[in-house]
């Protein structure tokens, strides 16, 4: 009986410790990060008040890869390309990096082919977000998840 | 002391669409890192990409730290006439950069 009432303590005890480490690590470890409310705060501050549509844009980013220090992301748009329905700009955002802003490409109906391609970095697995802009003023947007196996940006330097 | 590497299809037909590729190198420093002893590094970003064909803009980019080291960034252009496509790169520290490519549009 006594055994069995120490070992329900100590249980209890251990129990609290850990939670407790499991708590203090999720308040510490936290990094300098974006959180996915911010990236909408970030996605509203470029659209206003406009609705953004899912659709029309696509967003091409590998589903896993080693190293955030460059990942490649390329990003394509349905339109025409036209002097009367072009794409004017394609924004995109991260949720999880230091900050959701990652670039912001200016279109044109000159630029023939919505297609815009770069590398970018990535501080953890997370979604991107890339929203279109097109000249009739309207948003679409499309996300993807990826998995990043080496995050950029924790790293020291010299 | 920064170089940059342009790929522009030398000829093209009238209405085609090209694509132009371009790199430079930089370091992108994020500001977000710190050395070892704990200071700060300051950020040291490209912030913009313009491209100009005939002296008419045509594409550009704003550019955050999230952005790779030697920034690449693709895109694509209608060959309208020949003449010279002009890149240039602005960031921090007074950073700019202009390189320029020719194209016969035939």
């Amino acid at each position: 009986m006594e055994r069995s009432a120490s070992r329900r303590e100590f249980l209890k005890i251990a129990g609290g410790v850990a939670a407790g480490i499991g708590l203090s690590a999720v308040v510490t470890v936290r990094p300098a990060s974006a959180t996915p409310a911010e990236m909408q705060e970030a996605i509203r501050k470029v659209v206003g008040s406009a609705r953004v549509t899912p659709g029309k844009v696509k967003i091409d980013l590998p589903p896993l890869i080693e190293n955030g220090n460059a990942v490649p992301l390329t990003v394509r748009v349905d339109s025409p390309m036209t002097e009367t329905d072009h794409v004017r700009a394609v924004h995109v955002f991260t949720e999880k990096n230091p900050q959701p802003y990652v670039i912001t490409f200016h279109l044109g109906p000159r630029a023939g082919r919505a297609q815009v391609a770069t590398r970018m970095r990535l501080a953890d697995s997370q979604n991107v977000v890339a929203i279109c802009e097109l000249s009739d003023g309207s948003f679409w947007s499309d996300n993807a998840s990826i998995v990043v196996t080496l995050a950029a940006c924790l790293e020291d330097g010299i | 002391m920064a170089s940059a590497l342009i790929n522009v299809p030398a000829r093209a037909k009238r209405g085609e669409i090209i694509e132009v590729k371009t790199l430079i190198s930089h370091v992108m420093e994020t500001g977000f890192r710190h050395t070892q002893l704990g200071a700060a590094i300051p950020r040291n970003i490209i912030r913009r990409f313009v491209c100009t064909y005939n002296g008419t803009e045509i594409f550009s980019a704003d550019l955050y730290p999230a952005i790779s080291a030697n920034p690449f960034i693709v895109f694509s252009t209608v060959a309208t006439e020949s003449g010279t496509l002009s890149f240039q790169w602005t960031g921090d520290n007074g950073f700019s950069v202009t390189e320029s490519a020719k194209i016969t549009v035939e």
